[in-house]
């Protein structure tokens, strides 16, 4: 599996992301700039969190318009993998890839902690290795990770299935619903606050982020197996 | 030349709550009468003019400027500075 990484110009979790694929899977990764304009070659893509453009005018609003987000919106519309962690959650918002938007966090603080999720749905190409109802740790790095969306969006993600990740017992930013982590109707872009990335390997204090990772793999796996045979 | 000046607030059915913040410093300091406060952005561009100059300000507001799904926008336009 050929796992890009976008860049974007304030992204700051790249290098996490590029080294839990790399070191926490073992699996082949590339950076790609923001400036580029294709994906051909990669089977999945991964928006790190930063602050993309600074931040300008809205958390993501720039880099939705950057030169590479065409070639993302394809490789989604392809069914590909698509994970947007953090300010990747904020862009693949703008970029319309899933509903909804982000507000400050509810007490206005940037918050860097570890914190409980619960997993809400286990069906899913990035979560197939965890059990609905697991709780894991993982860490939540934002200053704008109140998710908002209409009530009628709401209870679509809802009858759907398509909360993936809901924070566990406090909701730290007031995200509606406890929202953590969501995913598009087709399941293959998955968009969460809390940073996987950064929970691969015991060493940084919980590896249970590194499930997800393989699960993607797995997936992979899977249907390129059902190709080539 | 125009020059165009757009408000963008964050709508009704959201929660601002660094309006709110703002609101309780307000009342902190004795200002009662405030009974709610929404803090947004304003935005000035300088534009050419043309016939459908208020159809390509709203593609704007609507494409970057701002999220409808969270914020309304409006604007004015005034006569720019001739260059």
């Amino acid at each position: 599996m050929k796992t890009a990484v976008i860049v974007f110009p304030g992204s700051n979790c790249d290098t996490d992301m590029y080294c839990a694929i790399k070191e926490g899977l073992g699996e082949e990764v590339e950076y790609v700039w923001h400036d580029d304009s294709s994906l051909d070659g990669f089977d999945a893509v991964m928006i790190p969190g930063g602050f993309s453009y600074g931040d300008y005018l809205r958390s993501g609003a720039i880099a939705r318009f950057s030169k590479i987000m065409p070639a993302v919106i394809q490789a989604a519309n392809a069914g590909k993998p698509v994970l947007g962690v953090c300010n990747g959650f904020q862009i693949l918002l703008e970029a319309g890839l899933l509903p909804g938007a982000m507000l400050r966090n509810k007490k206005l603080k940037f918050i860097c902690k570890t914190v409980p999720l619960a997993v809400e749905n286990a069906e899913t190409l990035f979560t197939a290795g965890y059990k609905k109802g697991d709780i894991i740790q993982i860490p939540i790095a934002h200053g704008e990770g109140n998710y908002y969306c209409d009530e009628k969006t709401l209870e679509q993600l809802q009858e759907q299935n398509r909360i993936v990740f809901k924070y566990h017992g406090n909701n730290p930013n007031g995200s509606i619903d406890n929202i953590a982590g969501i995913i598009n109707e087709k399941g293959n872009v998955l968009g969460m606050m809390p940073h996987p990335e950064r929970a691969v390997d015991m060493l940084l204090g919980s590896d249970d982020g590194l499930k997800l990772f393989q699960s993607i793999l797995q997936h992979w796996r899977e249907s390129h197996a059902a190709v080539t045979t | 030349m125009k020059k165009v000046k757009i408000y963008i607030t964050l709508r009704e059915s959201v929660l601002d709550p660094q309006g709110q913040a703002v609101m309780d410093s307000l009342h902190n300091m004795s200002y009662e009468d405030v009974k709610d406060v929404r803090i947004g952005k304003y935005i000035e561009l300088e534009m050419e003019d043309s016939k459908n100059l208020t159809n390509r300000i709203e593609e704007m507001c609507e494409k970057l400027l701002a999220n409808t799904v969270i914020e309304n926008y409006r604007y004015e336009i005034e006569e720019g500075v001739t260059q």
